[in-house]
């Protein structure tokens, strides 16, 4: 229904537009996480309810509590005296919008107006039918696109690690390598976080120490 | 006073994770609910216990029974054997009194009267319930044995006037006490 | 259909948030305090009963004090709402409603019965019947921490915001291993709906109970032949049962981790500053995260609303293999019946184990339960593969595999304990 898609639209777009303007820190951090709701709604509206869980699980419920818990210990004012900015910034800050326009205007008229169609689910199912098994032990993706559910789950799963069967129709090579490689970059990054964090430490209570 | 370290206990591996204790806890909690139900709590019966856990339940049962010799309940002025009002209003009560609960107005005997040597009787005697804390303190100080803790807790009202004891409802309260020293008798 | 299908989720929404969750939440106070009173050899709110002597009878009618949640709520209503000068009124003000309002939306993917046939309609006893059931709850319950850390920032003094910095904390801490410990659940059914979990359970066998098949038998011949891998997955169903089960206390602040509202230390924790229905908001929300916190434990591990032992499709079912019109209701029935069970569990647990410490809470948190969760991860999948990588395979590598990384993790949490406490001392 497209008054939920406006509905959801206008939430993260206030939450993002209200995020900018407080001067509060703690208020821009709680626009911000309505603005985050306000997407995974947006996702789940496209049938996607895995990734806008995961929106949710992640930015709103991990990361922005993260943010909410350092500015509240560190207790951030709202800076007293407005900064006007130097003419290169403001120059900058124009730059960017204005491209972002343009490629909108680009973007738009290339989409196709008028009423949305429901996904054509049991269409994309057949896609995933197994002749070599049993009507009855068919994939769980080729179930739940049957009784019109996105298996959205199962879908990313294929995605990223891949499909070895007989059935050419699903067979995919998978991003399991890339995946691992990212996890791997993640972990470096933490650990470099965690050795820089715990140097300065060391100093600090060497000082005190001598 | 000597300093003693406490060790504190080794503990065994199975001790560590801290789960026997727990179940042993919640072992004893459910021994405990279960008794209580049945209505053999520990020491229920010593208690008078209504039948649910070691609680007497206050409206319908009474703890009159169990009260001890010492309970400090609504301090009230006592008459002796004679009819005779045993405050001599020297305010001792009224000074030492904590919260300020007392207050007195003192009044002269006129000549007629029999005791008139003991000169003074209080005009007004006034206390406050909702000040006063029970603390027996004007009890202790009275040089005249005249105003006693009383046994009675429950005491009530719907209004703060209701709840100051004046001097006639305190002796009302207080009744004949017998035994008490009648130093102001003649000498025979 | 479209229209039906409004209709019968309005209903549903109604009905399960009105007429089930919230008496629970408000009886489950009323439990609280007369379980605790039994527990503590006391007797507990007792009185408020219908007040029958206003209206000219001679008795009032006492009914066990089962009034008392209704009392309370008047209570609130008619209390002085008081706000103090010095807090933040905006986020003073939405605090309660963030701590409360997840734990009701999370209800609506719990699974409270099997589906009732109305007029040849097939209603699913579940609000929204989504795939990402387990998944969904745990996001928006995280989204509870909201409530819990404004509430004592904006009271803007300091037990209640040293109150909403510990819970703030204590739940990210704890939302780890809760969303590591139920992976192996997942890893076993192989879906993240609540409703297919809790039916393949009524067939098959509780995860904690695996007794029964779908031949309606108990213990069969045939079961310990097909499946025989599923007594072995009783091991680290029942680790993930453990770790599930005490990261839902740590994640409602409950008592042996209450750290965040404990009285002896921060007054009232984040809520000190607050006062009639905004507190009993929080309190509401607390309650309400109790019983879904409950209710996803009874859902993924117990059965959900099966009545087990093979009495579904014994009693329930028709000849086809299809519900029975009332099933659904006896269903509902007991998978209330099995989550008000466990909320008495939550109680007495509440009302016999002592509070932690806030340093043995964290390390509890980040190094045994982390640990023990992830370890189970690999545990549970070195099961479900053996099968499939056979024998060998799975002597020569899995387990060896297993037993290194296992005790890596041990020697390293081990390392770290023996250089903090050579620090201290």
């Amino acid at each position: 229904m497209p008054v939920f898609f406006y509905a959801f639209a206008a939430i993260s777009i206030v939450g993002a537009i209200a995020l900018v303007c407080f001067r509060n820190p703690v208020s821009s951090a709680i626009s911000m996480v309505g603005s985050f709701v306000g997407l995974a709604a947006l996702f789940i509206g496209l049938n996607a309810y895995f990734v806008g869980i995961i929106q949710i699980l992640v930015y709103a419920g991990a990361i922005m509590v993260l943010f909410l818990f350092i500015i509240m210990l560190l207790d951030l004012k709202a800076p007293s005296t407005f900064k006007r900015s130097s003419p290169m910034v403001i120059v900058g800050g124009l730059i960017i919008p204005f491209t972002f326009v343009i490629q909108l205007s680009a973007v738009l008229p290339e989409v196709r107006g008028g009423n949305p169609q429901a996904l054509p689910l049991e269409e994309a199912a057949k896609g995933f039918y197994d002749k070599d098994r049993d009507p009855d032990k068919q994939s769980e993706i080729y179930n739940s696109l049957r009784q019109k559910s996105l298996p959205d789950v199962n879908l990313v799963g294929l995605t990223l690690f891949g499909h070895k069967g007989d059935n050419a129709s699903i067979r995919t090579p998978g991003y399991n390598f890339p995946l691992q490689i990212t996890g791997v970059l993640l972990l470096v990054a933490t650990v470099g976080v965690v050795a820089l964090s715990l140097k300065k430490k060391k100093s600090k209570s060497g000082g005190s120490e001598s | 006073m000597a300093i003693v370290k406490v060790k504190r206990p080794k503990l065994y591996w199975y001790e560590h994770l801290y789960l026997p204790a727990i179940l042993k806890g919640l072992i004893i909690t459910l021994k405990h609910a279960i008794a209580s139900l049945r209505g053999k709590a520990q020491g229920g019966k010593e208690l008078a216990s209504s039948g649910l856990g070691v609680t007497m339940q206050y409206p319908e049962q009474k703890w009159d029974a169990q009260l001890p010799e010492y309970y400090r309940g609504v301090p009230a002025l006592v008459t002796d054997e004679q009819k005779r009002e045993r405050c001599v209003s020297c305010q001792l009560c009224e000074f030492i009194c904590p919260p300020k609960a007392i207050t007195i107005m003192p009044g002269e005997i006129q000549s007629e009267d029999p005791w008139a040597k003991v000169e003074k009787a209080p005009q007004k005697f006034d206390i406050d319930m909702i000040r006063c804390i029970y603390c027996g303190m004007c009890e202790e100080v009275c040089p005249e044995q005249a105003i006693f803790l009383r046994q009675d807790y429950a005491m009530t009202g719907v209004s703060r006037l209701e709840m100051v004891n004046d001097k006639d409802r305190l002796y009302e309260i207080g009744g004949i006490r017998e035994g008490l020293v009648n130093k102001w008798n003649e000498l025979k | 259909m479209d229209f039906f299908f409004i209709i019968a989720s309005a209903v549903k929404i109604f009905g399960f948030t009105f007429l089930v969750i919230l008496p629970l939440v408000a009886y489950s106070t009323y439990a609280e305090r007369r379980v605790s009173a039994v527990l503590q050899d006391r007797v507990g709110p007792n009185r408020v009963g219908i007040p029958a002597t206003l209206f000219g009878f001679k008795k009032d009618l006492k009914l066990f004090g089962l009034i008392q949640p209704l009392a309370d709520g008047v209570k609130g209503l008619l209390k002085e709402d008081f706000t103090p000068a010095h807090v933040r009124k905006s986020f003073y003000w939405m605090a309660p409603a963030f701590t409360a309002a997840p734990a009701f939306v999370s209800l609506c993917v719990i699974p409270f019965g099997s589906a009732v046939t109305i007029f040849g309609y097939e209603i699913k006893m579940v609000i929204a019947d989504i795939g990402v059931g387990p998944l969904f709850i745990f996001a928006i319950a995280s989204l509870s921490v909201y409530g819990i850390t404004l509430a004592g920032w904006a009271s803007n003094s300091k037990y209640p915001f040293l109150g909403g910095v510990r819970s703030c904390a204590q739940m990210i801490s704890y939302e780890i291993a809760l969303g590591l410990s139920v992976i192996p659940v997942l890893l076993f059914f192989g879906k993240l709906n609540l409703s297919d979990i809790v039916t393949y359970q009524a067939a098959n066998g509780w995860l904690l109970l695996p007794l029964w098949n779908e031949n309606g038998t108990l213990i069969h011949e045939a079961y310990w032949q097909t499946s025989s891998q599923q007594w072995l997955l009783l091991l680290p169903m029942g680790i993930s049962f453990f770790v599930f089960t005490t990261s839902i206390f740590a994640e409602t602040n409950r008592m042996p981790f209450d750290l965040p509202e404990c009285e002896t230390e921060l007054v009232g924790g984040y809520h000190t500053e607050y006062s009639s229905m905004k507190f009993a908001l929080f309190f509401m929300g607390e309650y309400a995260a109790m019983i879904v916190g409950s209710a996803l434990i009874v859902t993924i591990f117990l059965g959900g609303w099966s009545l087990g032992f093979g009495l579904d499709s014994a009693l329930l079912q028709t000849s086809e293999g299809d519900w029975k019109w009332y099933a659904g209701l006896i269903h509902m029935g007991a998978f209330l019946a099995k989550t008000v069970a466990f909320i008495i569990f939550f109680i007495w647990v509440r009302w016999t184990v002592p509070r932690f410490r806030y340093d043995q809470l964290m390390k509890l948190g980040w190094v045994v339960f982390f640990e023990l969760a992830l370890f189970n991860i690999f545990l549970a999948a070195l099961i479900i593969a053996a099968p499939h990588i056979g024998l060998l395979n799975t002597f020569l590598f899995g387990i060896p595999a297993l037993v290194i990384t296992a005790l890596l993790m041990f020697f390293i949490t081990k390392a770290n304990e023996v250089r903090r406490k050579a620090k201290v001392t």
